[in-house]
């Protein structure tokens, strides 16, 4: 811990090979002391050197698996305490939980409908939380077999009962599940359970510096693939500690807290309870268990996920491929956007719901909006003049028209001449679509 | 290595706005309400104080709305050809702190109101109701240039928050507010850098700091609200290090935003993937406003009442103080 770059520098070999990613050795050591960068990128150090930079070398927060095969989540490995200085990798995982007092084969079946399709991208809840509620060992054991017999998705086993924990992991440790959890009433025979099975083993403290301590106590019997709930529930103090253990990791590089974490909800109307769960993901929780199952709930939750953890660097492309929008026939208008996701989408949108069958071109402007497009010369009449022929829109239609956004009307002129079709200007923003295409091309 | 919270250090914290005057300050309202301060980052009561609230305001229009979804028919559509009625039911039914009054009517396009009718409107709603009001214009410059001056002329003393000003029409309304005594709403286009240009601008026409709101503009989820909210956590963390002209209280129209989506207005025949549509709806609206919550909004402006209910409850939680000394 708290090691500087030059501390660092000195057990690089310093030949700047520029392996690891990085031009120099030095540049190297720098983004590790800074926390960007683990020592495995560099395959020249010596065995020597990776064991006096082991600290230093980690990185603040582990990566830790649940699951196997596609389906499996990683968990942690964040670097940032902000998405706007670099980025978020793991997005949080959502775990539905479900008791094993319940009809676990139809919960599960419902769960397995909990994946949505919107925007081009595909959301999925992730994980199932099987809870010991019935308090009975055997039916723990038989509830845990029909998940694993319903999904092939992870599971989080809860139950601070060792005998019945331990009765579901032997039925089946195969699929990696998290085991839910260690306290400091149980913390020697979970970890050993965890060890024998290869689990990853849940930590729930009573409050930080508890959770802290048990951590170390753990530590210390050799078992790292852990994750840590600090044992609150009210919605503000669950937000500190998560927040605290982030800083402490990343700022701090305090190892008992160099792990990812999890948070429950506690509210029983669901509206609720998807808020509540909605601070902890926008809060650096790894996985938020709640009870909700509805698609209504978790379509919205799982879009602020995929929102939150979006590289800020990297806008989000589509294809540029021109798309048919309804039943549309020769006649159909054609209207030219961008192929950056948020404006296609918001253009898609409102030509569907301008009920008028219709064509959209989105131009390759790697992904920007139009006015920043057309700024940095990449939505000019010569770019649209290549989509209009790539997506052989000559053959497509057979008229010569096209539809350009509001905000280009400059680009007219331009866009006629390297096309040879005439321009309409459409409105300037995507809302004004309907009304322009009733004005326009209604029948 | 025994655990010692990380507290950060900050020099500065946000500037408070006092929206709303009473009789004794010279307006009508039953109470102010104020917002900002915090020296904190959103809702870290360890590290600083957070001496007031944000507060949630719901909107209101000056015409009946006609393209907005069936589902807010059952709570609207006895009031909403009244904007009094309309803003009193939203105060006393629904809890609302505050109302944003806007007056699409005046769209040149839609009604075209005029400035005189508009400014009728702002009185009979103040006499409605004893809340602090923010108006907002049509967002067509030439036309909210006559109708803002008048509504600040018409509610002179009352401390009313008005908008909005952007980088390239920003006199008229500022020397409004500076005359009548207003706040402003500055509004900037996602872009920190024109978001601190324009209070400088403001503020150099000498209406002072603690009479700015920022509107940094924000989308809905899954529309772009991610850069809204990242320019929202770099303003306050701006605010915290000592940026003065960051340093205001930041206000949103989330509803105005979300009930614009798809995903808040399909109906679950046309898309049954998505689950039924009025729960859908609101969570879109109050996941909305929970993750502007997080990077530091202080004025959420919702528009269906169940939002708005589960926000107030969220807000009332996340204000319940927190420790980590011993």
């Amino acid at each position: 811990m708290g090691l500087t770059g030059l501390d660092i520098f000195k057990q690089l070999p310093k030949t700047n090979t520029g392996d690891c990613g990085f031009p120099t050795c030095l540049a190297f050591a720098m983004a590790m002391a800074a926390g960007k960068a683990s020592l495995d990128k560099c395959p020249h150090v010596t065995e020597e050197a990776k064991e006096t930079l082991g600290a230093a070398a980690a990185p603040p927060i582990k990566l830790v698996k649940v699951g196997t095969g596609d389906t499996v989540v990683e968990l942690g490995d964040e670097t940032e305490l902000f998405r706007h200085d670099k980025r978020f990798y793991h997005p949080t995982a959502i775990a539905v939980a479900i008791k094993d007092t319940e009809d676990v084969a139809a919960k599960v079946a419902n769960f397995n409908e909990l994946e949505f399709d919107r925007v081009g991208l595909h959301y999925v809840t992730d994980m199932v939380a099987l809870t010991n509620a019935s308090g009975d060992a055997a039916k723990f054991k038989a509830a845990a077999e029909a998940v694993v017999a319903g999904t092939k998705k992870p599971f989080i086993l809860i139950s601070e009962d060792v005998a019945a924990l331990e009765a579901a992991a032997s039925a089946v440790a195969d699929s990696k599940p998290l085991l839910y959890a260690a306290t400091n009433d149980n913390y020697e025979a979970m970890t050993a359970l965890a060890q024998k099975y290869s689990c990853p083993l849940a930590v729930k403290g009573n409050g930080l510096a508890d959770l802290s301590e048990l951590v170390e106590k753990i530590t210390k019997l050799g078992y790292k693939d852990l994750v840590l709930d600090s044992g609150n529930r009210e919605t503000s103090q669950v937000l500190a500690d998560l927040t605290q253990i982030r800083r402490s990791a990343i700022r701090k590089r305090f190892r008992p807290f160099g792990y990812p974490t999890m948070a429950f909800t506690t509210k029983e109307d669901a509206m609720e309870e998807i808020v509540q769960a909605g601070v902890y993901l926008s809060k650096y929780a790894g996985i938020v268990v709640l009870k909700a199952d509805k698609k209504e709930n978790l379509l919205p939750l799982e879009s602020w996920r995929q929102n939150l953890f979006t590289d800020p660097q990297k806008p989000i492309q589509v294809e540029p491929k021109a798309v048919a929008i309804g039943d549309v026939t020769p006649d159909s208008p054609v209207y030219i956007t961008t192929n950056f996701s948020l404006t296609y989408y918001i253009v898609e949108g409102e030509v569907e719901g301008s009920k008028v069958p219709s064509y959209i071109v989105p131009v390759n402007t790697d992904g920007i909006s139009v006015l920043t497009a057309w700024a940095a010369g990449k939505l000019t009449g010569e770019s649209i003049a290549k989509a209009l022929q790539i997506n052989d829109m000559e053959s497509k239609v057979n008229h010569k028209t096209l539809v350009l956004p509001g905000y280009v009307a400059v680009l007219s002129g331009s866009t006629e001449e390297a096309t040879g079709w005439n321009i309409k200007v459409g409105p300037r923003e995507a809302s004004g679509i309907t009304k322009f295409a009733k004005e326009n091309f209604a029948k | 290595m025994a655990f010692n919270a990380v507290k950060e250090k900050y020099r500065s914290k946000v500037g408070e706005v006092v929206l709303g005057a009473t009789k004794e300050q010279g307006g009508t309202r039953a109470y102010t309400i104020t917002v900002g301060g915090e020296a904190a980052l959103p809702f870290l009561h360890f590290e600083g104080d957070i001496p007031n609230r944000p507060v949630v305001a719901l909107e209101i229009w000056d015409v009946e709305p006609t393209d907005w979804n069936d589902c807010f028919k059952p709570f609207y559509a006895d009031v909403w050809n009244d904007p009094a009625a309309w803003a009193k039911k939203c105060v006393e039914e629904f809890g609302a702190d505050l109302i944003v009054l806007r007056f699409k009517g005046a769209d040149p396009d839609i009604k075209d109101a005029s400035p005189e009718d508009c400014a009728k409107v702002v009185k009979d709603v103040l006499a409605a109701v004893g809340c602090p009001l923010v108006v907002i214009g049509c967002g067509k410059p030439e036309k909210d240039n006559l109708v803002l001056p008048l509504v600040a002329e018409t509610a002179a003393g009352e401390n009313l928050l008005l908008g909005v000003a952007e980088q390239d029409n920003y006199k008229s309304l500022t020397a409004a507010c500076m005359v009548h005594k207003h706040n402003i709403i500055a509004q900037s286009p996602i872009d920190i850098n024109i978001c601190k240009q324009l209070n400088i601008l403001i503020t150099d026409m000498n209406l002072p700091a603690n009479r700015i709101v920022i509107d940094p503009t924000i989308a809905a989820l899954g529309y772009g609200v991610e850069y809204g909210y990242s320019i929202m956590e770099r303003a306050r963390n701006g605010a915290l290090q000592g940026d003065n002209m960051l340093g205001m209280p930041m206000i949103g129209n989330v509803g105005f935003e979300v009930w614009r989506t798809k995903e808040a207005n399909a109906s679950a025949a046309d898309f049954p993937a998505w689950g039924e549509q009025e729960t859908r709806g609101i969570l879109w609206e109050a996941t909305t406003a929970m993750a502007l919550l997080q990077a530091g909004i202080d004025v959420v402006v919702m528009r269906h009442p169940k939002a708005a209910t589960l926000i107030k409850q969220n807000i009332e939680e996340l204000m319940v103080k927190t420790s980590f000394d011993e």
